[in-house]
C-alpha cells in the first residue's frame, strides 16, 4: 500500500506540474508542448503502463486490506466512540478511495481516453487545453472536479505519512518533518488541481 | 524434637551449595526425556522453574489460573532486585547481602539457604540481562544500582518502578519459547484442586479447568508448587484479586507441613481504606519515605478537626505536628523497616490521632522536599507514583500531604520446605513466595524476586535431578490410577457440597468477615487473648460459610465465584493456623508483634525459646494441627537485638 | 451518584449475546470501575440472578487482565490508563455506560465481558524473547548498552499485553503489541543474533491468528494504557522489510 501510495503521489508531482503550466496563460503553448511529450515518448508511454499497474495494484491491496480488516472483526461494536481516539479521514482511506477511484474514471474518460483513441485511429493528438476549456465551462463538472480534490486531499493527508510509517522510513528525529510536508502535500497538490477547472471557468487562464 | 531434616549440606557456610552441586546426583539426557514434572503458577519462580526445566529437557506441564502466565502477581513488583554484584565498589559481598538478609529477617531465617540466595543473585542478574530484560543503566552502558532499606550498600537492580514487570516478561519469554518448542505444555485458566500422591510421593494433580468446569487428571513425576502467597487471608491487602492459597493449602491437607503461618508483612505506605466497597489495597513503594515526612497532629482534637474535614494539614502549625518516626527512631527517621514504620503508624491512631474518616491514616509529607529541591526536581524523582495517587484518591500530593497507611503485603510463612526444596511429602516441592524459606520473619525490600527467581532458575535445577534421578526406572502412570480417581472424586465432592449450600451470604460477606478478624486480631499487634478468642470466630464463621454461603450459577461452566468461594473456604481454614501459629508464638519478631512482648514498643525476641520454624502438620479441619519444630542453628553469625534507634 | 448500564452478556462462546440493561445506584465518585461492577454483581447475586463475569486481578494497571470497552473506548474514557484505574468520578451523574467486551475475531469471548487473548501468546512463543538458557549468561556488565536505548527499549517493554490496542483499533490489528517486543528486542544487543527470525515469525503467528492490518490509524497509541509509540510499529517494518529481503 506504501509503496503503490508513494509511487502515484510521484505520479501526482509530475501530472500536477505539467498541467500547472496552463498559468503562463499563452494560450496553452506551454502546456500543450510537454503535453505532446508526455503524449507520444516512448519511455513514457512504458512508465504509463507502471502507472497503470500501480494504480491497479493500490486498488485491490486496498480491497484485500479493506476485506481482512472487516473480517479481523466479525461482531461489531454496539457503540463506539472512535472519534475520541482517531480522525475519522484515517478511518475512511477506502471510501476516499473508491470516491477518488470513480473520479478517475470520468477523468479519464474525458481527457486521457479520447485522445489515446484518436491518436490510434488518426495518428494525430487532441488539443487538451482546448478540451479543458470546453469541459470546464459546465458548472456542474467544475464542482464535480472540487469535490474530488476535497477526497483526495483527506485521502494524502493521511496516506503520505502512513506511506513513510508502513514503509519502516520513519524516525523520531524526522517524524514532524514527514508529517509537515505530508500536510503541505495534501494542501498544495489537490489545490493545484482545483484550481485549474476553476480558473477556465472563471476565464482566468484563456 | 527436630524431627524435620533440613538436609542442609555439610562443610563450611560458603562451601555448601557447591559441595552439594558437586555432588548431587544426575539424570542423563535420554532419562530426562522420559521425565515429568508439573509446575503451578507462572509467576517469576514457576515461569523460570518451568523454562529451565523444560532446557534441561523434562517434560514439564505448567498451569495457572489466569488467562495468560505473563499475568503473575510478580507482575506488580515495583522497586527492584537485590544482587550482590559489587558493581559500586561499596564493599558488597555475598556475606553482606546474606547477613543482611538474617538481619532484616529477625534471625529467624536458614543460614544455609539465605547464603545460597545471596549466591546466586549475582546469576540472575547475569541471566535476566542476557534475556534483555531492560534495567536501568548508566551513561556509560553499564547497569545502575540505588539503595533500598535494610543496608548500607547500593546493591538494588532495577527497571524504573516495574522491575518486577520486566523480570517477569523475561521469565514468561523463557517460557514461551519452551512452550513453542513443544517442551512445556502450558494450562492456564487452570486451578490446582488437589494433589494426587501414590505411595507416599506426590504423582499428579487434580486441576480444575475455569473454562469447562471439568476437573482434569495431570501426571509429573514431581510436582512443583509455586502458587505466590497467601497475603489475601486478610480480605483487603496489595495482592492481586485471584492470589490465593489454595494450591499450598490443598498440598497440606496431603501432609506438606506449612511453617510459621504467622509471620506477615504490613507494608507502612498504601493508600488507606477510604469505604466497604473497596477491593484491594494499592502500595506506594518505599521509596517514598526518602523525602517523605510521615506524621500526625499533636493533640486528637487537630486530629478530630481534620477528620471531620473542619481543618486541613495546612492548618495544623509546624509546633503542633508530631513527626513521630524522627522522634522516636533518631538515627534511621521515616527510614526504618517495614515492620516498625508499620506498627508506629498504628499506634499514633489507636491513639487518637488518625486523619482521615475512619481514623486509619496518617500524613507522608512533602512539603519539606518541595521547599529544599523544587517541584520539579520532587516530581522527576517520583515519577509515576504522585499521578497514580492523584488518580486513585482526586488529591495532589504536590499540594497537599499524602495519606498513607499499612497494608499486608507479602507473607514470609509458606509451606516448609528442606535444602531441595521439597516439601514434608516426596516428590513435592515448593517455590517462591509459597514457601518459608529465606526471609525469616521478616522481608527486605527488593528481595522477593531475588529469591523468586533463585529457586526458579538456580536452584530447582539442580535439587530435582537429585531426586529424579531415582525415578527413571518409573513409567509415567496413566491417570486412570486409582489415586488420581480418588483425588478427583474428593474434589469433586467438596464442589458439589460448596455450590449446593445455596444460602443467603455471599462469598465476598465471608471473605470480609475473614479479614475484619485477621486483621483485627492477627494483623499488626497481636495478643493471646485476641488470638484466641479469633479462633473461635474462624471456627464459628467456617462453620456459618459451609452452611450458608450462597455461589450463582453451576459446576460445569466458567463461574468465577464459584472459584473465589473455593479460595476462601482454604483461606478460612488458614486464617485459623495463623491464629494457632501466632498464639503458640511467645515472643514478638519481624512480621509477627505479640503486645504482650514488648521492650516499650520495640518487639522483643526470646532465642532461648522460640530460635526455632514452626512446622505445623495438619491433622483434621476440626483437629488441632500438630507442631514440629526445626531448630535454628546459627553458626555463622551471632543473634542480637535488631536496633534502628 | 446513579448510573445506567448497558452491559454485554453471553452465557459461554457459542451463545448469542446481547446488550442488557441494568441500572444502579449509590455509587460513589472514588470508587473504581471495577468496584462499581463488584457492586452490581453483589445486587445480581442477592437477587439470584448470574453475575457478571469480567476479567481482572492486580487492580493496579499492571497485571493487563482487566478489558473493557467502555463508552465505546478500550478501557474507558481516561488516557493511558487500565479500566482497573478509572474512577467513577470521571462520569456524570446520570450517565448511561456501554460497556462491552474487546472485540476481535482473534479473542474469542469466553463468557460476558471475559475473552480468549491466548493469541498475545502464541505470538509471543513464537520469538519473544533471547533464545539463552538458564546459566549461559556472562556477566551483565560485560555488555554495555547505549542509555538512550535501554530508555527506548524500557518504552516498548512496558507493554502489560492487555489487548486494548487491538480493541480500539478499527482493523483489529496487533501490530503496536507485536512491534513492542521486537523493538525491545530489536534496540538491546541481546536481541541482535535472532533479530531477522523473530521479526518474520512473529508477524507470521500475527497473520495466521487472524488479526487486521495496520492501516497508521493510530487509535493503539492513543488508547495504550502504557503509552506505546506508533514508532514501534514503523521500527517493525523495518525490521519485517530488512528480515525479508535478506533471510534465506
Amino acid at each position: 500500500m506504501g509503496l503503490t501510495g508513494l509511487f502515484l503521489i510521484f505520479f501526482l508531482v509530475v501530472h500536477a506540474s505539467i498541467n500547472g503550466c496552463i498559468w503562463f496563460n499563452d494560450g496553452g503553448k506551454t502546456f500543450l508542448y510537454y503535453a505532446h511529450f508526455m503524449g507520444t515518448n516512448f519511455l513514457v508511454h512504458i512508465a504509463e503502463v507502471g502507472l497503470f499497474a500501480g494504480l491497479i495494484l493500490h486498488i485491490v491491496d486496498g480491497l484485500l486490506l479493506w476485506k481482512q480488516n472487516r473480517d479481523a472483526r466479525p461482531e461489531k461494536y454496539a457503540y463506539s466512540n472512535a472519534n475520541a481516539n482517531s480522525k475519522w479521514y484515517s478511518r475512511s482511506m477506502g471510501i476516499l478511495g473508491t470516491l477518488i477511484l470513480f473520479f478517475l474514471i470520468v477523468h479519464l474518460r474525458n481527457f486521457w481516453g479520447p485522445n489515446r483513441l484518436n491518436q490510434i485511429s488518426t495518428g494525430e493528438e487532441l488539443n487538451l487545453f482546448q478540451l479543458m476549456q470546453e469541459d470546464f465551462s459546465n458548472v456542474w463538472m467544475v464542482l464535480f472536479y472540487v469535490a474530488a480534490c476535497f477526497s483526495l486531499f483527506w485521502h494524502l493527508l493521511h496516506g503520505f505519512k502512513s506511506a513513510f510509517q508502513s514503509l519502516g522510513l520513519n524516525n523520531v528525529k524526522y517524524n514532524k518533518a514527514i508529517e509537515i510536508a505530508g500536510t503541505a502535500f495534501a494542501i498544495i497538490v489537490p489545490l493545484v488541481f482545483a484550481l485549474m477547472p476553476i480558473s477556465f471557468y472563471f476565464g482566468w487562464v484563456k | 524434637m527436630s524431627e524435620l531434616n533440613s538436609k542442609i549440606p555439610e562443610g563450611p557456610l560458603a562451601d555448601k551449595w557447591n559441595n552439594y552441586k558437586e555432588h548431587a546426583k544426575l539424570v542423563n539426557p535420554a532419562n530426562k526425556r522420559k521425565l515429568e514434572v508439573i509446575v503451578v503458577g507462572t509467576g517469576l519462580a514457576g515461569a523460570a522453574a518451568a523454562a529451565s526445566l523444560a532446557e534441561l529437557g523434562y517434560q514439564v506441564k505448567a498451569f495457572c489460573f489466569q488467562d495468560s502466565p505473563r499475568r503473575a502477581h510478580s507482575i506488580a513488583a515495583q522497586g527492584g532486585i537485590n544482587a550482590a554484584k559489587n558493581y559500586k565498589n561499596d564493599g558488597d559481598s555475598v556475606f553482606r547481602l546474606f547477613y543482611d538478609t538474617i538481619k532484616g529477617g529477625d534471625f529467624r531465617a536458614r543460614e544455609a539457604n539465605v547464603y545460597r540466595l545471596a549466591t546466586e543473585s549475582r546469576n540472575i542478574i547475569d541471566q535476566c540481562v542476557a534475556q534483555g530484560v531492560p534495567f536501568a543503566r548508566e551513561y556509560g552502558g553499564l547497569l545502575d544500582n540505588r539503595s533500598f532499606g535494610g543496608s548500607q550498600v547500593s546493591r538494588t537492580f532495577y527497571a524504573r518502578g516495574q522491575t518486577g514487570q520486566q523480570l517477569l516478561l523475561g521469565a514468561y519469554g523463557a517460557l514461551e519459547r519452551q512452550i513453542g518448542l513443544g517442551n512445556v505444555k502450558m494450562y492456564s485458566r487452570h486451578e490446582m484442586v488437589e494433589v494426587v500422591t501414590i505411595e507416599g510421593k506426590a504423582r499428579g494433580i487434580i486441576a480444575r479447568n475455569l473454562i469447562s468446569g471439568e476437573l482434569e487428571r495431570f501426571f509429573g513425576h514431581a510436582v512443583i508448587l509455586a502458587s505466590g502467597g497467601y497475603g489475601n487471608v486478610f480480605f483487603l491487602s496489595t495482592n492481586a484479586m485471584g492470589s490465593n492459597v489454595t494450591a499450598a493449602w490443598k498440598a497440606h491437607k496431603k501432609g506438606a507441613y506449612f511453617a510459621n503461618p504467622c509471620y506477615t508483612q504490613i507494608h507502612p505506605t498504601c493508600i488507606p481504606v477510604t469505604g466497604d466497597y473497596q477491593s484491594k489495597l494499592t502500595l506506594m513503594s518505599e521509596s517514598l519515605r526518602n523525602d517523605g515526612r510521615v506524621w500526625v497532629p499533636k493533640t486528637k482534637e487537630d486530629a478530630k478537626a481534620i477528620r471531620e474535614g473542619k481543618k486541613t494539614a495546612v492548618d495544623i502549625k509546624e509546633e503542633d505536628r508530631d513527626y513521630y518516626l524522627e522522634r522516636k527512631y533518631p538515627s534511621f527517621g521515616n527510614l526504618c523497616p517495614r515492620d516498625i514504620a508499620s506498627r508506629a503508624a498504628k499506634e499514633a491512631c489507636d491513639d487518637g490521632r488518625g486523619i482521615v474518616p475512619s481514623g486509619l491514616g496518617v500524613f507522608l509529607d512533602f512539603a519539606d522536599a518541595i521547599k529544599r529541591l523544587g517541584v520539579e526536581v520532587v516530581k522527576a524523582r517520583y515519577g509515576e507514583l504522585f499521578p497514580m495517587y492523584q488518580n486513585i484518591t482526586n488529591e495532589d500530593p504536590l499540594k497537599t500531604p499524602m495519606k498513607i497507611y499499612p497494608a499486608v503485603h507479602y507473607v514470609m510463612g509458606g509451606l516448609w520446605v528442606d535444602y531441595e526444596l521439597m516439601t514434608t511429602v516426596t516428590g513435592l516441592y515448593c517455590l517462591g513466595e509459597a514457601n518459608f524459606s529465606d526471609h525469616g520473619a521478616n522481608r527486605l525490600g527488593a528481595s522477593a524476586l531475588m529469591q523468586g527467581l533463585a529457586d526458579g532458575y538456580f536452584v530447582i535445577p539442580y535439587t530435582i535431578g537429585n531426586y529424579l534421578s531415582s525415578e527413571i526406572f518409573t513409567k509415567a502412570i496413566p491417570t486412570d490410577h486409582p489415586a488420581f480417581a480418588e483425588a478427583e472424586k474428593e474434589a469433586k465432592e467438596r464442589a458439589e457440597k460448596l455450590i449446593g449450600v445455596k444460602g443467603k451470604k455471599t462469598v465476598d460477606d465471608f471473605h470480609k468477615e475473614l479479614g475484619k478478624i485477621m486483621w483485627e486480631y492477627c494483623g499488626m499487634a497481636r495478643t493471646a487473648e485476641g488470638l484466641t478468642k479469633a479462633r473461635t470466630l474462624i471456627q464459628d464463621l467456617r462453620k456459618e460459610f459451609w452452611s450458608n454461603v450462597n455461589i450463582p450459577g453451576s459446576l460445569d461452566e466458567f463461574n468465577p465465584e464459584f472459584d473465589k468461594a473455593g479460595r476462601v473456604a482454604d483461606f478460612i481454614e488458614l486464617g485459623e493456623l495463623m491464629v494457632i501459629d501466632a498464639l503458640n508464638r511467645n515472643e514478638s519478631c519481624g512480621g509477627h508483634f505479640r503486645s504482650e512482648y514488648q521492650d516499650a514498643g520495640e518487639a522483643k525476641r526470646d532465642d532461648e525459646k522460640y530460635a526455632y520454624v514452626a512446622a505445623w502438620e495438619h491433622k483434621a479441619v476440626n483437629a488441632d494441627p500438630v507442631l514440629h519444630k526445626e531448630e535454628l542453628i546459627y553458626e555463622n553469625i551471632k543473634l542480637q537485638v535488631r536496633s534502628y534507634k | 451518584m446513579k448510573f445506567n448500564l448497558k452491559v454485554w452478556r453471553q452465557k459461554n462462546a457459542k451463545a448469542q449475546g446481547k446488550l442488557v440493561d441494568y441500572t444502579i445506584d449509590n455509587i460513589n465518585a472514588d470508587m473504581s470501575f471495577l468496584e462499581m461492577v463488584d457492586v452490581l454483581n453483589d445486587n445480581l447475586t442477592r437477587k439470584g440472578e448470574d453475575p457478571i463475569a469480567f476479567d481482572h486481578d492486580c487492580r493496579e494497571g499492571i497485571c493487563g487482565m482487566c478489558s473493557m470497552y467502555i463508552s465505546g473506548r478500550a478501557h474507558g474514557p481516561h488516557h493511558a490508563a487500565t479500566t482497573c484505574q478509572l474512577y467513577m468520578r470521571s462520569f456524570k451523574d446520570g450517565d448511561t455506560i456501554y460497556v462491552e467486551p474487546f472485540r476481535a475475531g482473534a479473542f474469542p469471548i469466553v463468557k460476558d465481558l471475559v475473552t480468549d487473548r491466548s493469541a498475545f501468546d502464541r505470538i509471543i512463543a513464537k520469538g519473544g524473547f533471547v533464545s539463552v538458557n538458564t546459566g549461559q549468561a556472562q556477566d551483565a556488565n560485560n555488555l554495555p548498552v547505549d542509555k538512550a536505548d535501554a530508555e527506548k527499549a524500557m518504552d516498548a517493554a512496558a507493554c502489560i499485553g492487555c489487548g486494548a490496542c487491538v480493541a480500539a483499533c478499527p482493523n483489529s490489528a496487533a501490530m503496536l503489541f507485536v512491534s513492542a517486543k521486537i523493538s525491545q528486542l530489536a534496540l538491546l544487543p541481546q536481541g541482535g543474533p535472532e533479530r531477522n527470525n523473530r521479526a518474520i515469525n512473529m508477524v507470521n503467528q500475527m497473520d495466521e491468528e487472524g488479526f487486521g492490518n495496520c492501516t497508521n490509524i493510530g487509535a493503539c497509541e492513543a488508547e495504550c494504557p502504557k503509552e506505546i509509540k506508533l514508532t514501534n510499529i514503523a521500527r517493525m517494518n523495518r525490521e519485517y522489510l530488512v528480515a525479508s529481503l535478506v533471510n534465506e
